[in-house]
């Protein structure tokens, strides 16, 4: 798996943009955009949201309005009329609920431990470290596929099926987490700063949580948003450890899907419940967002 | 391979896993002070491979260990061991054989194009221009939606008698398409909403990479007198090649595994893919041998086959890479 790496390791030649605003002006040389880029992006931005404001048309019509000849364009009424039906068809609410739980578990879980393991890969030597790391490294493209099934007996043992403890516990860490906490803090926690602290007398972990927490703190930021996004749009393990009595939101969403009489305005409706919470926090972090996968593209 | 958040997709966001190989022997030149060694290396890391340990890398093993029993889902902890029976099964099963070929189809038709307009599309974003939050923000509204909401607005988009698709289809004079019944539309419908989700992600990685190329190579290209065109060409892919090799390996991955779209495309979670399983993929044969037939041993033979899958494309892309980089010295 080590072969994986390689790819990547050629790209230690380019150097991590510290101003990606400045370089994008420098590399955007190439010049100022002109008519034609303009007319192309807009299209893929209509492209990109369209279906989401599709969703929106279609969960605020009856399904006799979705079905005439000339298709509506426009939001209409009934959108509170099938938000109720949606949630008489699916536990949405509860859905919602269980999976702003579990993605904020997994999120504090996550960012703690990816921090700690993180810091302790960058800056920490002891023996075995190169393989430990390896390790870590090397999972980071085994398919989830390959540990569903003793992950569901040992659920199943446990009695833990369609508890929400099933679906929180084996994502609690993430290997990509601790390479990305690793690669930050390698380059931003300069070891001068560590020995002072040393020096001053504070233990290990005391250096943990005054020195190297308040460093890491942007880098922790990005991962919290993407594993939270992540978390909560994660549908293969949760569809296989929970049922629609206790779902969360992805599981609900598959759930009303395969109702006996689909009412496409209804599944649309609740699609969209279950899809907005998702996208508010992404139209106020989106900037945040974005720039946290363009720096973890470039550092990773 | 950390269970729920790690689709590896996800581990695209590190991208290009820069220092990654050479890691262990850059650490910093060996300096005896207590902190840097320090047998509190060791707590630092045990939360995470504690639960790393015990719910990816145990599982993982135990999965090849499953694959040499015949286990049902009912008597999960007792099995017979009946060797590499199950992996004989697997490979003269036709089902086995179809979900590998439509897996492959799909890919294909959701990787290529995918990679293909996300990296004209992080050319376009890379210009001086207005809004520029505002596109890159818009292009990742996809990335943000989940499998599930997506699927089931596209199945709806591409339904058989009110989808929108087919309404256009029929405003311009063509004829509806039936999209669920035939096998090459029903893999074209699943590709594009693969595509829809992850252009923007990918056109994303690769702007980061194109805004770390230096300026003065595109200078040196022009006093050459190479057009624009042509830097594109000689400057701009040349150097984006790693984050290229990469995101084709990572698209790849995500493509053996492809699981959500095909269940929920016809709306009701079947695991057939289709009425003759015209869009069962790999990923949704294991979890019908597994979770509707019971036959988890069978499921864990499939789930080995995928990942015995993602090693060659693995080893191809990187000698493939290895061969480029030389020739290019």
């Amino acid at each position: 798996m080590a072969t994986l790496a390689l790819p990547g390791t050629e790209t230690t030649a380019v150097t991590p943009v510290d101003r990606p605003e400045r370089r994008g002006g420098k590399g955007s040389k190439a010049g100022k955009a002109g008519p034609v880029t303009y007319t192309l992006l807009t299209l893929t931005a209509l492209v990109s949201i369209f279906p989401l404001y599709w969703t929106l048309v279609a969960g605020s019509h009856t399904n006799a309005e979705l079905a005439a000849s000339t298709p509506p364009f426009l939001p209409n009424a009934s959108l509170f009329e099938n938000f109720r039906l949606a949630l008489e068809q699916a536990p949405i609410g509860k859905a919602i609920l269980n999976s702003i739980l579990v993605s904020g578990a997994i999120t504090v879980g996550t960012v703690l431990f990816c921090t700690l393991a993180g810091f302790a890969f960058a800056k920490l030597q002891f023996r075995g470290k190169g393989l430990l790391l390896a390790l870590v490294i090397g999972t980071m493209m085994v398919p989830t596929q390959l540990s569903v099934i003793p992950l569901f007996m040992m659920i199943a043992d446990l009695q833990w099926v369609n508890q929400l403890q099933a679906v929180i516990l084996p994502t609690l860490v993430s290997a990509f987490g601790v390479f990305f906490m690793r690669q930050f803090l390698i380059s931003a926690l300069p070891n001068e700063l560590l020995e002072a602290g040393r020096v001053d007398g504070a233990s290990t972990f005391r250096i943990f949580w005054s020195i190297v927490v308040p460093v890491a703190r942007p880098a922790m930021a990005v991962l919290a948003m993407l594993t939270f996004l992540t978390a909560w749009n994660e549908f293969f393990w949760p569809i296989i450890a929970l049922t629609t009595a206790n779902p969360t939101v992805q599981v609900a969403l598959a759930g009303l899907g395969s109702g006996y009489v689909p009412q496409q305005s209804v599944i649309m409706a609740g699609t969209l419940l279950g899809t907005l919470p998702v996208l508010i926090v992404f139209t106020i972090l989106g900037k945040q967002i974005v720039g946290g996968i363009m720096q973890g593209a470039v550092k990773g | 391979m950390t269970i729920a958040s790690q689709t590896p997709r996800e581990a695209l966001i590190a991208a290009p896993p820069a220092a990654t190989a050479p890691a262990p022997d850059r650490t910093p030149p060996k300096r005896r002070t207590t902190l840097t060694r320090n047998r509190w290396g060791y707590a630092y890391v045990a939360p995470f491979f504690l639960v790393f340990g015990a719910f990816s890398l145990y599982p993982f093993i135990y999965t090849a260990w499953v694959s040499l029993h015949r286990t049902s889902l009912s008597n999960i902890d007792g099995g017979t061991w009946v060797g590499l029976e199950n992996y004989r099964n697997l490979l003269q099963s036709e089902f086995f054989w179809n979900a590998a070929r439509n897996t492959l189809t799909i890919g294909i038709l959701a990787t290529v194009p995918q990679l293909c307009m996300a990296l004209g599309l992080a050319h376009l974003l890379n210009y001086k221009l207005r809004g520029r939050t505002f596109f890159r923000t818009v292009m990742l509204m996809p990335y943000a939606t989940s499998i599930a909401a997506a699927t089931l607005v596209f199945a709806q988009l591409f339904g058989r008698d009110y989808g929108l698709i087919n309404t256009f289809l029929e405003a311009v004079g063509l004829e509806r398409i039936d999209w669920e019944a035939g096998t090459l539309s029903s893999q074209v419908a699943i590709a594009v909403i693969v595509t829809w989700r992850w252009t923007g992600y990918n056109a994303l990685i690769y702007l980061a990479a194109m805004q770390s190329i230096p300026g003065e190579l595109y200078e040196a290209a022009e006093i050459d007198g190479a057009s624009r065109w042509k830097q594109f060409l000689h400057v701009t892919i040349p150097s984006l090649r790693p984050t290229i090799l990469f995101t084709i390996v990572v698209s790849t991955i995500g493509a053996v595994q492809l699981f959500g779209e095909p269940l929920l495309f016809a709306g009701n979670g079947t695991t057939s893919g289709g009425s003759s399983g015209q869009y069962q993929t790999l990923g949704l044969l294991m979890y019908q041998q597994g979770w509707s037939n019971f036959h988890i041993g069978q499921a864990a033979t499939t789930a080995w086959a995928m990942f015995m899958i993602i090693l060659v494309i693995v080893g191809l892309n990187a000698v493939i890479g290895r061969l480029r980089s030389r020739a290019d010295r």
